[in-house]
């Protein structure tokens, strides 16, 4: 490898409004105290598999590098299972801050393409919005729709298996009053803004 | 004893046997559940991905609609459910603002949150309510032989729980030997399952759900419980494809704790929606169960 070619990051083209953002949101506050000690990325059952670990992540959010942490696939394969919150030492909430990413990710579409993590959240969503409740089969087949319809070919061996075992409800099951469940989710309260809800 | 109870979507849809076998035990041991009625989606780890005050107030949702029904604890057998329902009591609680902006919306359609009410996993009140004396003096056919591998997962002790350690919990194997079984030492216990990345990243979630089974059969287990329906779904339903893939004979049967205890009771397994497990049908287990005349 050349490495004069090595892509060299200054400080001065981040983003410090990026930081600030993401502290601001219960329980990511404490992200400076972050010692870099990378037990957070010892204890992830997923971090092999991460373009980036999550002690990087950490660093590179704190010091305002945005485009890198939303491109990166880590905060998507995260699957929210908060060993690095109880392991880490200077007590951050990891599993928070991804999810924090994640948010932002999604209010401002950049997500890597392709990501089915991302289609099965927003789908996920959708479905508690319409109905209150969610029903796997549904919401499976919707993302396999939306994604990659021909892996329902992979899946109908384990399909038939549940409906075989009585484990294939296709009734979609609902609250009785979903308007109610939109009132709560269209709520705006005073401002909106993220900042004035996250001020402790 | 008397709780609100918190079904869930995935005990209603793909881990119907664990609301079957939880059923079937509450109804045993004497612990009335009452269901909190028009309940909705907890949220589980997706819905937080999106925004965060509405995945916290639709959680709050369900412990305002508990408190209107009167309930001074409310319970799930769900692990997901379970930790969203109390990371959202803690937050509403720790977060003064974000419990305020979460109340509001909750008004809007006259529910008030009140935070008066305790959420429990259906684990710890099934060991430490009940009582492992009492839990005892139920086996009917102790389960003599049996090798437990104890699969926690990863949301029922953590971060917000109210019994037990995030590390190397024990309750499940207490209840093991309580029914006669013998728990082996199970490191995994409390790694990850993938969860919904099943869905989503087969090819990552499989390998975590191969490197559990695998460590569960070299410690000598000859069964695996779980206690969350997502994780049983993932280490009972896709072990076809996993021995496939991997080529190595990782498959072992696996049941909920409920299903375990149920059988020791001697409750009959279509009762306890046993067959609905993938892992069942030819499971050792289901053999000696049928010599002692459970099932036969």
């Amino acid at each position: 490898m050349d490495v004069t070619t090595r892509h060299i990051k200054y400080q001065a083209d981040c983003d410090p409004s990026f930081p600030a953002a993401i502290k601001s949101i219960p329980g990511c506050e404490k992200l400076d105290s972050c010692i870099q000690c990378g037990t957070c990325s010892g204890v992830c059952p997923m971090s092999i598999y991460m373009d980036m670990t999550p002690r990087r992540v950490m660093n590179l959010v704190r010091y305002g590098f945005k485009k890198e942490v939303m491109a990166s696939n880590t905060i998507w394969l995260c699957s929210s299972c908060y060993a690095c919150t109880v392991e880490c030492p200077r007590e951050i909430k990891v599993t928070d801050i991804m999810y924090a990413l994640k948010q932002m990710a999604i209010r401002e579409k950049a997500y890597p393409r392709r990501f089915r993590m991302v289609v099965l959240a927003n789908e996920f969503y959708k479905m508690v919005r319409a109905r209150g409740r969610v029903n796997e089969i549904h919401l499976v087949t919707r993302l396999n729709l939306l994604t990659n319809p021909l892996e329902m070919l992979k899946m109908a061996r384990l399909g038939i298996e549940l409906i075989r075992r009585g484990r294939f409800s296709l009734r979609p099951d609902a609250v009785k009053d979903p308007q109610r469940i939109r009132e709560i989710m269209e709520y705006q309260g005073n401002g909106n803004g993220r900042k004035e809800v996250a001020t402790k | 004893m008397k709780f609100g109870y918190f079904p869930g979507c995935s005990v209603l849809g793909t881990g119907r046997a664990c609301e079957e076998s939880t059923q079937a035990i509450v109804r045993e041991l004497g612990v009335e559940l009452e269901e909190i009625e028009d309940w909705n989606c907890c949220g589980a780890t997706a819905y937080m991905s999106v925004d965060e005050h509405n995945a916290l107030a639709l959680a709050a949702r369900n412990i305002a609609l508990a408190e209107k029904q009167g309930a001074t604890q409310m319970t799930t057998p769900c692990s997901g459910c379970y930790l969203v329902l109390n990371k959202t009591k803690h937050y509403i609680e720790e977060y003064p603002a974000v419990g305020n902006r979460v109340k509001e919306s909750l008004k809007r359609t006259g529910l008030q949150y009140k935070g008066t009410v305790r959420v429990r996993h259906m684990l710890d009140i099934l060991v430490n309510d009940v009582g492992l004396d009492t839990i005892r003096k139920h086996v009917q056919h102790p389960l003599k032989g049996v090798k437990v591998a104890a699969y926690y997962g990863c949301q029922t002790v953590r971060p917000y729980k109210d019994f037990d350690q995030y590390h190397f919990p024990e309750t499940i194997d207490k209840l093991c030997e309580a029914l006669g079984a013998e728990p082996v030492h199970f490191p995994l216990k409390t790694r990850c399952c993938g969860g919904s990345q099943m869905g989503t990243l087969p090819q990552v979630a499989q390998r975590l759900v191969f490197a559990i089974l695998r460590e569960a059969k070299r410690q000598g287990a000859n069964v695996i419980v779980s206690v969350c329906p997502l994780c049983h779904f993932n280490l009972d339903s896709y072990q076809h494809d996993i021995i496939s893939r991997f080529k190595e004979d990782v498959g072992i049967t696996c049941l909920y704790y409920t299903q375990m205890m149920g059988l020791a009771f001697g409750i009959d397994p279509n009762t306890l929606g046993l067959h609905r497990n993938l892992t069942w049908d030819r499971s050792p287990l289901r053999q000696q169960m049928a010599a002692v005349g459970v099932g036969a």
